[in-house]
């Protein structure tokens, strides 16, 4: 491929911690392939050239937190053949999406001094709230051998291997010992997407659910056998489901079905 | 691995000798990997003597619950079984199938090879030996013989042990798959404690097996030693912890797929998968076709798949089981029912782990008896799709 033949690869920021985007930086040995085959054109958190689009790939990080972004995106939106999500904040609304639960309003009381110049919205909301979304890659933040793995299946027309089952599935195919079953420590994996290769499980300790609800979640029945049998009293089962991925639908439902 | 008809222990070992075993083992070429702790369970990995296996130790288990307990002895073998099965080595939970590389118009497609490991796989249990030998009918048992699971088992040593105790979730003697060995290994032996007593009565199973035990030191069975084997088997029988009435039961599932008891099930289950994982005759994989960035690069990789993930059943545009429902009455059904139809046999030994394992209990022998109790024949729609 001669490098005018390279797609243009752009990179976006909303509200967000830039771990993803440290994520594709932290590429490190695979960086350099990324550069040969793609044409970095938008990606400040890298480098200061800019080129205008349109562009064949935007990756967007972060959620929409301010009418001014809720704005922007729809440019990105227009500017971008495919536009791929990453990370809790784009795909769910992030540990932000905490506000959704209370009044962004008190918040900005307290927290500045002059809370008349915040333009805030009222809610934290994932991107594809507001466009279209050609692929949302989870996690807090993303695993870079997921985020290659996207890049790939776009350079080469197919479909990426991100599997939506549950991360039991990765304890179990590298032969981790069940925390819960073994230990009786509260874990999230059964409800939680796969991805992160069961870090926590691997470490003894519960899953942190940072991948956000895997397909078909039965986060209820969890939730009551954390209850009955691991002793976890509600209020921190509301915790445990109040993290990156608070407002992600069935998370949602169950954190508020049980805060009563 | 071959079995001869020896239903008895002729020879009788110590500790030491079995050590020397061990060793015997290991100069031989074997990899030997047997029980040993490992995050607070009995798992399977490389050991190399006997000081690495779980030495007085148990596991107490229920319904979604594991916890190990010291004992009161210095047994070797007191322990019933972990999370791992021996299909993680006969049946790798991924395996690259074969890489393809692009040299400009060059193009080199290099198939994985069979492994030339040998493994010597140490206390294998009645239920285990049953589970290979099913898996092994998946495998190998065909036209199509799977050239990796092939060399894999080829080359296995197994030493089997009979079970001394039997845990609250098994359910074997009513599978008819335990808790006596009774073929497919090339040793087998009885942990006798009693007192000062610390032996193991040897059954032989194959000449390999005749060999690596004429290596160390032992002494003839006496007609006693033979009758300690049936008493220690005899009380493992008796300390079952459940059991499933197999009479019609492939009927049964059939007869009841329109049982309310689904609909309860999948109230509780998350479909996490977690039972066919640690089931140690599930053989269902996934095929994925990588490349790297260059595009010049591909792999084609083997992984451990579930009917219980949504992409297993998925078909031109949907999934044939979205439900939950469905999908743990696929599990339940193929376990002991339609595997018969497929392979003759069933697909499921009585081991219990996927009971254990569970994170939520859910119990197969519970629900097969809640579904025979409320049998409700549905003569109208007996096979109701995809619900
Ligand atoms: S440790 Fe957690 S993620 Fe792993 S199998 Fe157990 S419940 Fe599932
Ligand atoms: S039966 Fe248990 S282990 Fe199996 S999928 Fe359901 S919850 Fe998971
Ligand atoms: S279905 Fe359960 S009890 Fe039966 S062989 Fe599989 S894991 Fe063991
Ligand atoms: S129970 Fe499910 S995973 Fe296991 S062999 Fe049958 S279809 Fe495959």
């Amino acid at each position: 491929m001669g490098r005018k033949d390279k797609p243009k690869l752009a990179v976006w920021k909303f509200a967000s911690c830039d771990g993803c985007q440290l994520s594709l930086l932290d590429c490190e040995d695979q960086l350099l392939d990324i550069a040969g085959a793609v044409e970095i054109a938008y990606f400040p958190e890298a480098t200061k050239a800019v080129q205008p689009g349109p562009y064949d790939l935007s990756l967007v990080e972060g959620s929409i937190t301010t009418p001014h972004d809720a704005e922007r995106i729809h440019q990105i939106r227009r500017d971008s053949k495919f536009l791929v999500t990453i990370g809790a904040c784009a795909t769910a609304g992030g540990i932000q999406a905490l506000r959704n639960f209370k009044d962004v309003r008190e918040f900005a009381r307290i927290v500045y001094a002059s809370p008349q110049f915040i333009d805030a919205l009222n809610k934290s909301t994932p991107i594809a709230d507001h466009v279209k979304v050609d692929f949302e890659l989870r996690g807090c933040p993303v695993n870079k051998k997921q985020l290659i793995e996207v890049l790939s299946a776009f350079l080469h027309e197919r479909k990426p291997n991100v599997p939506t089952h549950s991360v039991c599935v990765e304890c179990k195919r590298q032969s981790i010992v069940c925390v819960m079953v073994a230990h009786g420590t509260p874990c999230l994996g059964p409800v939680t997407q796969a991805g992160c290769g069961a870090i926590c499980p691997a470490y003894c300790r519960g899953c942190y659910a940072c991948f956000g609800p895997k397909e078909t979640p039965n986060v209820a029945a969890l939730g009551c056998w954390w209850h009955d049998e691991l002793d976890v009293p509600y209020r921190d089962v509301v915790r445990a489901l109040r993290t990156y991925n608070a407002v992600a639908p069935p998370f949602e439902k169950e954190s508020v079905r049980n805060e009563h | 691995m071959s079995s001869c008809d020896t239903k008895r222990p002729s020879r009788v070992i110590d500790r030491n000798a079995l050590d020397d075993l061990l060793g015997t083992l290991r100069s031989r070429g074997y990899t030997v990997i047997g029980p040993r702790i490992c995050d607070q369970a009995i798992v399977y990995d490389e050991i190399q003597t006997t000081d690495d296996l779980p030495v007085g130790w148990t596991d107490e288990q229920d319904a979604g619950s594991y916890r190990l307990k010291k004992r009161g002895d210095d047994a070797l073998f007191g322990y019933v079984l972990g999370p791992h099965s021996w299909k993680k080595y006969l049946f790798p939970s991924a395996q690259r199938l074969w890489q393809v590389t692009r040299d400009g118009e060059d193009i080199s497609l290099s198939p994985e090879g069979g492994e030339e490991v040998n493994r010597a796989f140490i206390a294998v249990r009645a239920c285990e030996l049953h589970a290979m030998a099913i898996q092994a009918k998946v495998f190998i048992g065909s036209e199509f013989v799977d050239p990796t699971y092939h060399v894999r088992s080829k080359n296995a040593f197994t030493l089997a042990v009979n079970c001394g105790q039997a845990g609250k979730t098994c359910f074997c003697a009513s599978m008819n798959t335990g808790p006596r060995v009774d073929g497919g290994f090339d040793l087998a032996l009885t942990e006798v404690l009693d007192g000062a007593r610390h032996e193991f009565l040897v059954e032989v199973g194959s000449e390999i097996g005749a060999e690596v035990l004429g290596t160390v030191d032992s002494r003839e069975a006496r007609l006693e030693d033979q009758h300690t084997v049936d008493d220690i088997v005899a009380n493992t029988v008796a300390q079952m912890g459940r059991s499933v009435d197999t009479a019609d039961i492939g009927d049964l599932l059939k007869r009841n797929h329109a049982n309310a008891k689904w609909d309860e099930i999948a109230e509780r289950c998350l479909s996490c998968a977690n039972c066919t994982m640690v089931c140690p005759t599930c053989f269902c994989s996934t095929v994925e076709d990588v490349t790297d960035l260059s595009g010049n690069h591909a792999e084609r990789w083997r992984r451990w798949d579930s009917c219980f993930t949504m992409d297993f059943s998925y078909i031109a545009g949907g999934q044939v089981r979205s439900s939950t429902k469905s999908r743990y009455r696929q599990w339940m059904t193929h376990k002991l029912g339609t595997w018969h139809d497929q392979f003759g046999a069933s697909g499921c030994v009585g081991c219990g782990r996927c009971i254990t394992w569970c994170p939520v209990a859910i119990d197969i022998t519970e629900e097969v008896a809640a579904i025979r109790r409320t049998e409700v024949e549905d003569a109208t729609e007996p096979l109701k799709r995809g619900a």
